[in-house]
């Protein structure tokens, strides 16, 4: 996949109460969801996203709860990719099992500013800064998350193996 | 091979080799978990997934215990959706009412955990349960959905840091300071992706309540699992539970850590975690005269027969400062019967505190003592994020219970000692 959109950028440690708050927690659907994205640092945050643009973190983004509406609220807000220095454990779970692709870039996030235009290839690991020319390679999505990925989520997966498995 | 916690328990799980950390592996779970939160999630994802039976009825509990009793209409529904998922799968663990209590000490009270398991929840304090060495994770409720339809997971097999604890417990310090200590000191990212592996001269000392209460905070340093060895303290609390035929489970000597991290607890000051992460430690003296709106003693990290007990002796005789809120919220009814049983309802009450039902609420910021703009509460809780028990405008202090108690008192972040 290949995603062209500009960066959003948020520091370290952006934690699940932070994406999306406990207080819309009580729906699941992801455009509501993705209506109070990032509601937790400033209320009108969500606004400059357009469909498509990319969010860069620092470190150990997504801490927190497990609560998957953290990764439905970033699909929600039309972000299809998130680019970190590293990501909490669950959300990179859960991220990869709602369809949202994580990539993590150790310190080249750092060569990402905020509202520079990027050329995100997520099966090469390549991100084109095309605002500064710079490019940040990273690690190509894993082979055991590519499948999960490429057999279209979690969902699909078990769905496959509960019709062919006997289950 | 000597193998730790984490590897030894993940081994009896898989037929795969659970030898090294960074393998993959594929684990039959002992209990599947979920709440009135992630588990309307989880039965959309397994619905969508096409499957028809939970893998076991006796093996999947769902706990409604964050938005209980029922804060709105939404709230209700999703409640709703949980209980008829419950009735048509016959699932044998449902809780929601008068029986229902905060899932974290509810499951260990009822003997549902225990020693050796593989635990998973949908819900990030799973990991609570590696206080009765269990090896216990959060995940997202399509991962749990999963694990309803085909009774395992996968796991990749995590390092494992030891944290390796000595000296003697100060009065007013307990479990909770030991683990502020930990997260203090390697940051709420320190454990990312790993285990951490308690043990050391002074783990024998510790409660089984105690270590529940550190293994239930080893997310807050992105752990993935907080494990402690299994001892005849151990094997007591699961005997009294109704658990029978566990047995003791250690680390082999000569295991294999990233990392050995040593606490000497001889001298430790009781420990507050300031806004806004866990990891912003700093003893109880340095904070003195911060000036409270609420207190809050509860919760799935310290909302046990133990932390109540170590409050009421702080609150006994004593008065709740005028304005300031104090809510404590026995973490399950057995723990509230006990309370009742032994007059500590009857203490908090007359100092002022408000007692509520068996809920998470305040601690995610639900309901039941939410914080207003520049509003500034101590709980007992295990996160302090911005906003998360209110306003974003409002600052979480996390200590434990004596100091919560106490700082109630005075109005203001106090050493229990200096009351």
């Amino acid at each position: 996949m290949i995603v062209t959109g500009k960066a959003h950028k948020v520091g370290d440690h952006i934690d699940t109460d932070a994406i999306i708050p406990a207080r819309y927690l009580v729906t699941t659907d992801t455009a509501e969801l993705g209506s109070h994205f990032m509601e937790g640092i400033s209320a009108d945050w969500n606004a400059r996203v357009s469909k498509n643009d990319v969010l860069v973190a620092g470190e150990n983004f997504g801490c927190g709860s497990s609560r998957e509406h953290a990764p439905l609220a970033v699909l929600g807000a039309g972000i299809p990719v998130v680019v970190a220095k590293s990501f909490a454990r669950i959300f990179y779970r859960n991220g990869f099992n709602m369809g949202l692709t994580l990539l993590e870039v150790g310190e080249g996030a750092d060569k990402l500013r905020d509202g520079d235009q990027l050329e995100v290839d997520t099966e090469s690991g390549i991100i084109r800064n095309l605002t500064t020319g710079e490019s940040v390679r990273c690690a190509p999505v894993p082979s055991s998350m590519q499948d999960l990925v490429d057999a279209g989520g979690l969902v699909a997966y078990v769905k496959r193996r509960l019709t062919t498995g006997g289950h | 091979m000597s193998h730790t916690v984490a590897e030894k328990i993940l081994q009896a799980h898989t037929s795969d080799d659970a030898s090294q950390p960074g393998r993959i592996v594929r684990c039959r779970v002992d209990l599947v978990l979920a709440n009135d939160i992630t588990a309307p999630l989880a039965i959309k994802s397994f619905r969508a997934m096409g499957a028809r039976d939970v893998f076991d009825r006796d093996r999947v509990a769902l706990v409604c215990d964050h938005f209980t009793p029922n804060k709105d209409i939404e709230s209700a529904e999703q409640v709703r959706a949980v209980r008829e998922f419950a009735l048509e799968k016959k699932i044998t663990h449902y809780f929601e009412g008068g029986d229902v209590g905060v899932e974290h000490a509810l499951l260990p009270e009822l003997g549902l955990v225990g020693p050796g398991d593989v635990v998973i929840g949908a819900d990030s304090h799973t990991c609570t349960y590696g206080g009765l060495g269990a090896f216990a994770t959060g995940m997202g409720s399509t991962d749990i959905a999963a694990a309803m339809a085909l009774g395992e997971t996968w796991f990749k097999v995590p390092p494992t840091i030891r944290v390796e604890m000595s000296g003697t417990l100060a009065p007013f310090v307990g479990g909770k300071d030991l683990i502020l200590k930990v997260i203090g000191g390697i940051g709420v990212s320190g454990a990312l992706y790993k285990a951490l592996e308690f043990g050391g001269p002074l783990t024998s000392e510790l409660s089984v309540e105690a270590r529940m209460t550190m293994a239930n905070m080893a997310i807050e340093a992105g752990g993935k699992a907080g494990l402690f060895p299994v001892d005849e303290k151990t094997l007591a609390y699961c005997r009294a539970a109704g658990r029978l035929g566990d047995t003791a489970l250690d680390a082999d000597p000569g295991a294999t850590y990233e990392r050995v991290l040593r606490i000497d607890a001889t001298g430790m000051e009781p420990q507050v975690a300031c806004p806004h992460l866990p990891d912003n430690v700093r003893p109880v003296g340095e904070l003195k005269g911060l000036r409270l709106d609420q207190a809050v003693i509860g919760s799935c990290t310290n909302g046990r027969i133990s932390d109540l007990r170590e409050a009421a002796a702080v609150l006994k005789g004593r008065k709740v400062k005028k304005n300031l809120r104090c809510v404590v919220l026995p973490a399950t009814p057995n723990i509230w019967r006990q309370a009742l049983r032994e007059g500590l309802i009857e203490t908090f009450m007359e100092a002022g505190c408000i007692v509520g039902p068996a809920t998470c609420g305040p601690c995610l910021g639900g309901h039941m003592g939410i914080l207003a703009k520049g509003e500034r509460a101590v709980a007992t809780t295990n996160r302090n994020f911005k906003g998360r028990m209110g306003s974003l405008e409002s600052e979480v202090y996390l200590s434990n219970p004596s100091v919560a108690a106490a700082s109630a008192v005075a109005g203001e972040i106090i050493h229990p000692a200096a009351l």
